[in-house]
């Protein structure tokens, strides 16, 4: 095809390929800033963070103790945080994200369908900010006094729901990603279900499966790779995801084995602590801590495209 | 396997029971949606008048005073986002469609698809790096230019998408025209695709109209009017922040007022502007 | 390609003109609003503690030079003297006073000018309307962690007359590097051995228990949200906010309750240097109260920008002599007579 064109072009008599080709370089160096943006965010990070690293070494990952007044940094609560909030946030998020794509592909009434994607896109544009806002005023509040002291009565023996309740915590943290990563999870995990092929629904059916029995052998399994992909996609925003969880989790370095308790997350400590970071080491600590995210998310990412991309490449370039 | 009709009942009921669950889940995705609206609405509206649109903010624990600096904040970077953006972005992704080969392509897709990934929090810092520090202060222009840096790999891949919908038979007709390639490109191509274009561009706009974690940095904030683009700026997202963890009840209002306004803002964009594209172009 | 772009192009400048067209005629409404042109924007950032004073002297000021607008970020202290010594503020603002070392890493000579001083309260909030009585060692205690109910038999005996609930205590303190922590931990170094030991004193320490908020206003919100919870913050934000706040046994063994008066009183006894780098905490006066400190704000003795640098000085003068007098409004204690003449011969030495 390639070939085919430019034959045509070089066979046109009289053609200025000069603007052509100024026309061609100029939009490859726009496709190319790209590359240049990628290689700005990890050099301004790496050059910000060289200190610390020099400072501090792969100690700095593995310590607990946040103390800038002495200058001892270490990220572990802050890895630990992100982590258990995103996983929260997944335990949460993927059996619903699943169990609604499911409700959408295989038996929502067409009525329906258009409306609820709708709404789910809707909820995708809802900015971080506005969560926390509506987390710290509404959800915190109805999680303090119903929710997490009913959670303690029942299951108060657990390590993971002892200790005083104070309302923002780990716990909280989770739900709310888990609220703004839904959209994500559902839509793509929609468009992997709507990748299987009906053949697949049909042999099922004609074996005189129940619907759930077709859904479980001929769809999600055939899904499961894609969807899992989904998952991590999803994890990957939670990994990031900054102002809601800042206003909610409490900030505070320590790892506590109570979801009660408060927390701290790589992007929120940035977020609190970076216009005030008064010492040079202490700034490029917190580049560091923002390299560690980048790398963690760039991470999820691959991951997650890997998965997709053998998921629905058979099937067509869905692979977003 | 068995087939005893009780055990038929069985699966049926499961079956059912797991189809309900999936409603249930289906309901409880969207229910939050709706909270989030009616408490945007209910707290919202009764904060939202005249003086909040057009005054500054009053001085910490009076009463009265707005938003307005912060709305008006938010189109300039809006903007200035766009300037940097939108150019990128457009023409970025008509090289890859018209352009680029396999290769090339597969690689500036990963790298725009990891750009699209890279927490704004990390933006935040890294165009402090790259523009706070060496101009000496938070500035309008650097809130601009990390919003518009969110929206170059977001623009890129949508237009990308868009223009690779339109037919080739479009392209080998104009270029059997003899037709250079840019022109067709730009004349037939692009035009073709127009709508598509604006929509990729609004959808973006709309990503980054409430990002908050960038600007902390950047835009860093103002009480007052921007004199100019090397000062701070006041934004929306940026002031519902600073009033919702206030303990002022004034400003919990006003940080309502602030959200609904902007998710209005963002809907107008993302939706509006798009329903008035599809209504001039069915005409 | 000219043409077809057109319509890109228009759009993004028809945004950017929305943006730009509302501005001047939005602030031709309203007098306080005014955008008139020449006058001058002067940032500042810094200590949350002297924000609602701040805020309120940056509006009066309109009023006595229009032509100029200081725009305050409450970022706390931490980030007032990293932004200052960064330059990338016209003035700074802090309650702990800056350390050699930091004055050193300064571009020039940075000047301490006192402006007000104030309380920070031990704020609570407990279901009913209960005033408590606490002393340093039960304050630093709860604060370590090791009184967790507030019935505890501790502050029990303090507070005989008092019903204290059987509910967790809730500790609220600040995520960010702050003048009121500062002020807070040095007093509980001062007054408990086992926490200048375990915690210390600074604008951010390592926090044995409790959460993090952001500024005084963030510490102020969690308290108010969280039923049980115990914080420090300026008196002035506890009175806005109709929080409880505790009375203080001082060093003179006195309970004193926060006000611009027991503020007043324990700075009439400190002793202040040439470089306005004092502590006015748990002093010896009879109705001293203990947790008080003074707030600075911090400007370049070489102004870089004349004409920014001008505004500086007259508004500095200007806090130093009418704004004085709003302070006590907003709960704040004026500087002595004897004070601000010394403070204003300072400021004499600014150059600009």
């Amino acid at each position: 095809m390639e070939n085919r064109r430019t034959h045509i072009l070089q066979a046109i008599p009289g053609t200025n390929k000069i603007p052509d080709r100024m026309f061609k370089w100029f939009t490859a160096a726009m496709a190319f800033s790209v590359g240049l943006l990628l290689f700005i965010v990890i050099w301004n990070l790496v050059r910000g963070s060289y200190p610390a690293i020099k400072e501090y070494g792969w100690r700095f990952l593995v310590t607990s103790s946040w103390d800038p007044v002495h200058e001892e940094f270490g990220a572990l609560p802050f890895i630990y945080g992100t982590v258990v909030s995103s996983v929260l946030a997944l335990i949460i998020a993927v059996p619903l994200s699943i169990g609604t794509s499911v409700f959408l592909t295989e038996f929502a009434p067409l009525r329906l369908r258009r409306p609820v994607i709708s709404l789910v896109e809707m909820l995708a544009a809802v900015p971080s900010v506005i969560f926390g806002l509506w987390g710290i005023f509404v959800l915190i509040p109805f999680l303090r006094n119903y929710i997490y002291p009913w959670l303690e009565s029942v299951l108060g023996f657990l390590p993971i729901f002892e200790g005083p309740i104070y309302g923002v915590g780990m716990l909280s943290a989770g739900i709310i990603v888990a609220i703004m990563i839904l959209p994500i999870i559902t839509s793509v995990s929609r468009e992997i279900l709507e990748s299987v092929p009906d053949l697949q629904r049909e042999a099922a059916y004609a074996l005189g499966a129940t619907r759930w029995e077709v859904i479980r052998i001929a769809v999600l399994s055939y899904a499961k790779r894609g969807l899992m992909g989904a998952a991590v996609l999803g994890l990957g925003r939670a990994l990031g995801e900054t102002m809601a969880v800042t206003m909610v989790i409490g900030n505070r370095p320590e790892i506590a084995a109570s979801l009660f308790a408060p927390g701290y997350t790589l992007a929120s400590v940035i977020a609190n602590e970076f216009t005030e970071a008064t010492t040079d080491i202490y700034l490029s600590v917190l580049f560091e801590i923002g390299l560690v995210l980048l790398g963690v998310t760039i991470l999820t990412n691959i991951i997650a495209r890997v998965f997709i991309y053998g998921m629905t490449s058979p099937s067509g370039s869905k692979s977003t | 396997m068995q087939t005893s009709p009780a055990y038929d009942r069985y699966r049926k009921l499961k079956s059912t029971f797991i189809s309900g669950l999936c409603v249930l889940s289906a309901v409880l995705v969207v229910a939050p949606l709706g909270f989030v609206f009616f408490h945007l609405l209910s707290e919202g509206i009764s904060s939202i008048d005249l003086n909040f649109l057009l005054n500054l903010p009053a001085p910490v624990g009076e009463k009265g005073g707005g938003m307005a600096n912060a709305i008006v904040g938010t189109l300039i970077l809006l903007g200035l986002a766009s300037a940097v953006g939108i150019p990128f972005g457009v023409l970025g992704g008509v090289y890859l469609s018209e352009y680029g080969n396999a290769h090339f392509n597969r690689v500036i897709r990963f790298m725009a698809d990891i750009l699209n990934g890279v927490p704004s929090i990390v933006w935040g810092i890294v165009v402090y790096a790259l523009i706070v520090v060496p101009m000496k202060g938070f500035s309008a222009l650097s809130g601009g230019v990390v919003l518009g840096f969110m929206m170059i790999p977001l623009i890129l891949r949508t237009t990308e998408e868009v223009l690779l919908l339109v037919p080739r038979d479009y392209r080998e007709a104009a270029l059997a025209l003899g037709i250079p390639k840019w022109k067709t490109t730009v004349f037939i191509v692009m035009k073709t695709a127009f709508r598509g274009i604006v929509s990729s561009v609004l959808l973006a706009q709309a990503r980054v109209a409430g990002e908050t974690a960038p600007l902390l940095f950047t835009a860093f904030g103002n009480r007052y009017w921007a004199q100019s683009l090397d000062q701070p700026i006041a934004a929306l997202p940026l002031q519902i922040f600073n009033y919702a963890i206030s303990p002022y009840d004034e400003w919990h209002q006003q940080a309502w007022a602030g959200a609904l306004v902007l998710i209005l803002m963002i809907l107008f964009i993302n939706f509006g502007i798009r329903t008035i594209i599809n209504i001039g172009s069915n005409k | 390609m000219k043409q077809t772009l057109k319509p890109i192009l228009i759009g993004t400048a028809l945004i950017a003109a929305i943006a730009m067209g509302c501005k001047p005629s939005d602030s031709s409404q309203g007098p306080d609003t005014g955008r008139e042109s020449g006058t001058i924007l002067i940032n500042g950032a810094g200590a949350t503690f002297p924000y609602p004073l701040y805020s309120k002297w940056f509006n009066e000021y309109i009023k006595v030079d229009p032509s100029v607008r200081f725009n305050y970020q409450s970022i706390g202290s931490g980030g007032g003297q990293n932004q200052i010594i960064a330059q990338t503020v016209g003035f700074g603002a802090s309650d702990a006073p800056m350390s050699d070392e930091s004055l050193a890493k300064a571009r020039g000579n940075l000047l301490h000018i006192p402006t007000v001083a104030g309380a920070v309260v031990v704020s609570y909030n407990l279901e009913k309307d209960i005033k408590l009585k606490l002393n340093g060692s039960t304050v630093a205690d709860i604060f370590l962690g090791k009184i967790k109910k507030w019935n505890d038999q501790r502050i029990a005996e303090l507070n005989p007359d008092v019903e204290l609930p059987d509910e967790d205590i809730l500790v609220v303190h600040r995520s960010d590097g702050s003048g009121t922590s500062y002020i807070f931990t040095s007093y509980l170094s001062g007054v408990s051995s086992d926490w200048k030991q375990k915690v210390g004193a600074g604008k951010s320490v390592r926090w044995p228990t409790g959460l993090g908020g952001k500024g005084n206003e963030g510490v102020a919100g969690q308290i108010k949200q969280s039923p049980g919870a115990i914080g420090y913050v300026e008196l002035i934000y506890a009175m806005h906010n109709d929080l409880a706040f505790a009375d203080i046994k001082n060093a003179a063994g006195n309970f004193i309750s926060p006000s611009a008066e027991s503020v007043t009183a324990a700075m009439s006894g400190a002793d202040i240097p040439d470089d306005f780098r004092f502590s006015i905490i748990n002093t010896a006066g009879e109705n001293a109260y203990p947790i008080s400190g003074a707030t600075w704000l911090l400007v370049y003795e070489n102004q870089p920008d004349p004409r920014k640098g001008r505004h500086i000085v007259q508004f500095l003068k200007w806090a130093l002599t009418d704004g004085q007098d709003i302070a006590p409004d907003l709960d704040y204690a004026p500087l002595s007579t004897n004070l601000r003449q010394r403070v204003l011969e300072k400021i004499d030495q600014i150059k600009y």
